[in-house]
């Protein structure tokens, strides 16, 4: 079995590997125009198998969409989710792909996002009705949603170096579990806090067009769109300003960290600063979806930022190939869209999920779309595994 | 804060988180003895010990007991539930072994790549036990169930003696009278047994060990089946103290089984059956201060606290020094 494995291996790396480098070897505006036509595509995603504006339809792709299938979710709702997941795949693939730590917390930094954009935007919060009493406002008064962002993805890069100021010196797997609990704590204490609105959670969040009502006309509760086009937004330019982070002097020390901690300290990359600015970064981009999640969905309780969100978030960097930015928007696209056509066997969905996670590590542990550099590092170790005596 | 409640209670509160650290302790030294030999969380540890519960109660409701027997019977059925209960457990550990890591053994591959494939492992077996498993050993076929079900109780829980105010109940004693001798068996088969040598041998040096003819895949082996013996007689213990289980009690008591070993110093056996009680404690303290709502909160600041001041633990990591 594993010879036909191996085979086919060889023969997907013709096909697929050759493509890869087909791309690279394009001229330059050849490759622009793909990445626009690409962009352009993900644009028209929600559409998709209609031509807006007409009646006609693309026969065929109707089947991808999530709403084909009876009892199916709303296409663009669904899409909405998978920019999301996105988002935060990215954000952690600072933290675990460049930087190589073990986040298993992250959903934390999901919930610090969710929950500034709550706290401080929704008339309904704890926190702004103290403030009206104390500052004699009107009960309409709270913060408006653009000052909201500053404010979450300040208090998620905080949350990110609290928690990694004393726990970036452990080592790698004392990490995960450190980590794990923050996650832990930060959902306790949001269901504890009366501050926070304990387990019933804060209602009333706004999104861009002030809180939610009927009259919002572009980022209302039915029309999903525009929210799926602002996620794409946010994504895009995440991924432009990572891209440029990762190929920067901070990026380096980030590979050069996960390949060999010593080597790099040796070379006068000192890891624990460019450990701590990996952490928060993952951790602003973590807040940063998870104020979009909140404002989408205009409400929400501790109990959705649980451990398996965090387990879900970790399995789209792993699975996509943790390194590399296609890759992991690959993982998070497929975890959140799978499920979602899939919904007849929604019953045995945790299932499935845990068997890919299992096959895919076993078989292609560099992930489906890993970065070359990762690939071969993993080979590397391959080689140098322990003597096995049998 | 709820001093009152605390210190106007002390002793049975200690009694209390005693007894609930025993189970950890047991759970821990699967954690640890897997850690100091491979350098690895076995993170479907916890998945273990769910299946030696539901084990247990399988053979019991199979063996027709619906109501506490007598005191003779009581203690067959639980040497049964102890055999099954371990057997369980332990060919459950190996099979993950077996399915989850020996490939990645092979490939060197990094330890992130282990957690997930055991992340995986964990959801499968939770899944099996809330779509099928869970239901068919409560009697049911199998059939769907994700709500807690309830074990017949073997002993009666009553207090034997008294001590400084502090009903101590025979449940109690059994189960952390029993976490000490599992720890003293396991740790007396370390460190005199040809076998046990073998496990610190790989623990301090796998390649070495190899080379010194220990087969390297039988040690391995032999350390996951010894961690889910642990869990299988913790299972029995868990059984026996709260009558209840589901398809996913694991995830929590594996997390702060895992705290227990950290606590202790992982690797270290008997760090283990400290950590485990001393969480017990710390968490039944925290619990009564705070009426509940932080206990799960305590383990996981001490979990940090011992991480950032003495991050080898208690007790040091030294399964491989041979101290064990």
């Amino acid at each position: 079995m594993t010879e036909a494995l191996r085979q086919f291996n060889e023969r997907r790396r013709h096909a697929f590997g050759g493509m890869a480098d087909r791309w690279r070897a394009l001229p330059r505006w050849q490759r622009w125009l793909g990445v626009l036509a690409g962009i352009a595509f993900l644009y028209y995603l929600p559409f998709l198998g209609d031509i807006p504006g007409t009646n006609l339809i693309i026969p065929g792709l109707d089947w991808f969409r999530t709403d084909s299938i009876a009892g199916g979710s709303n296409w663009a709702g669904v899409l909405f989710v998978c920019a999301l997941y996105v988002l935060v795949a990215i954000g952690l693939n600072v933290v675990i792909g460049l930087a190589g730590l073990l986040d298993l917390g992250y959903v934390g930094f999901y919930a610090v996002g969710a929950y500034s954009v709550a706290l401080f935007g929704s008339t309904q919060s704890p926190v702004v009705q103290s403030m009206q009493r104390q500052f004699g406002l009107s009960e309409e008064w709270a913060v408006a949603w653009a000052v909201c962002i500053p404010i979450a993805l300040a208090f998620s890069l905080v949350a990110g170096v609290l928690l990694g100021w004393p726990t970036l010196r452990l080592r790698g797997d004392y990490l995960a579990i450190v980590t794990l609990g923050f996650g832990e704590i930060i959902r306790i204490v949001a269901k504890n806090s009366g501050w926070a609105g304990q387990a019933q959670g804060v209602a009333g969040i706004p999104g861009p067009e002030g809180p939610p009502s009927a009259d919002n006309t572009v980022f209302g509760l039915l029309k999903i769109e525009p929210w799926y086009w602002l996620a794409l937004t946010v994504v895009l330019l995440m991924v432009l300003l990572v891209r440029r982070l990762e190929h920067s002097r901070v990026g380096r020390s980030w590979l050069a960290i996960r390949e060999d901690e010593d080597a790099a300290a040796v070379m006068g990359v000192y890891p624990f600063k460019f450990k701590l600015w990996a952490f928060a970064i993952g951790a602003a981009l973590g807040g940063l979806s998870g104020l979009l999640f909140a404002s989408r969905s205009t409400f929400i309780q501790p109990e959705t930022f649980n451990v398996q969100l965090s387990i879900l978030f970790v399995a789209m960097v792993v699975v996509g190939g943790s390194g590399n930015m296609a890759g992991v928007a690959l993982g998070a696209f497929l975890l959140a869209y799978l499920p979602e056509r899939f919904r007849d066997f929604s019953e045995y969905r945790v299932l499935a999920f845990g068997l890919a996670l299992v096959l895919i590590m076993l078989l292609r542990p560099q992930g489906l779309l890993p970065s070359r550099r990762r690939t071969r590092e993993l080979q590397d170790r391959a080689k140098e595994a322990a003597v096995n005596v049998a | 804060m709820n001093f009152d409640a605390l210190f106007g209670n002390l002793a049975q509160h200690t009694v209390d988180g005693l007894s609930k650290g025993a189970i950890y302790a047991l759970v821990a030294l699967g954690y640890t003895l897997v850690y100091g030999v491979l350098r690895l969380i076995n993170f479907a540890h916890s998945e273990i010990f769910m299946v030696g519960t539901f084990a247990i109660l399988g053979t019991w409701s199979l063996l027709g007991i619906t109501d506490t027997p007598s005191i003779g019977m009581a203690i067959v059925y639980l040497l049964i539930g102890l055999l099954v209960g371990a057997a369980a457990s332990g060919a459950t550990a190996l099979t993950v072994e077996r399915v989850a890591y020996r490939r990645l053994r092979r490939m060197n591959a990094p330890p992130l790549i282990f957690l997930i494939t055991a992340i995986g492992v964990s959801l499968v077996l939770v899944e099996i036990y809330a779509l099928w498993m869970a239901g068919f050993f409560s009697g049911r076929g199998f059939s769907e169930n994700r709500l807690v079900i309830g074990i017949p109780a073997m002993l009666k829980q009553e207090t034997v003696i008294s001590v400084a105010g502090a009903n101590i109940t025979n449940v109690q004693i059994i189960m952390v009278v029993s976490a000490l001798v599992m720890l003293y068996g396991l740790d007396q088969f370390i460190n005199r047994t040809r076998y046990g040598r073998g496990v610190r041998a790989v623990a301090q040096n796998p390649d070495t060990a190899a080379l010194m003819g220990v087969h390297q895949d039988r040690v391995i082996m032999l350390v996951f089946v010894l961690g889910g013996l642990m869990a299988g007689a913790a299972a029995l213990l868990w059984n026996m103290r709260y009558g209840i289980t589901k398809f996913d009690i694991g995830f929590v008591i594996g997390l702060k089984a895992f705290t227990a070993a950290v606590l202790g110093g992982i690797g270290n056996l008997r760090g283990a059956l400290l950590g485990g009680l001393l969480l017990g404690v710390i968490e039944v303290y925290a619990a009564t201060l705070t009426r509940s709502t932080w206990e799960d909160v305590a383990a996981f600041v001490v979990l940090v606290v011992v991480l950032i001041f003495r991050p080898t633990g208690l007790l040091g990591e030294s399964l491989g020094k041979a101290r064990a």
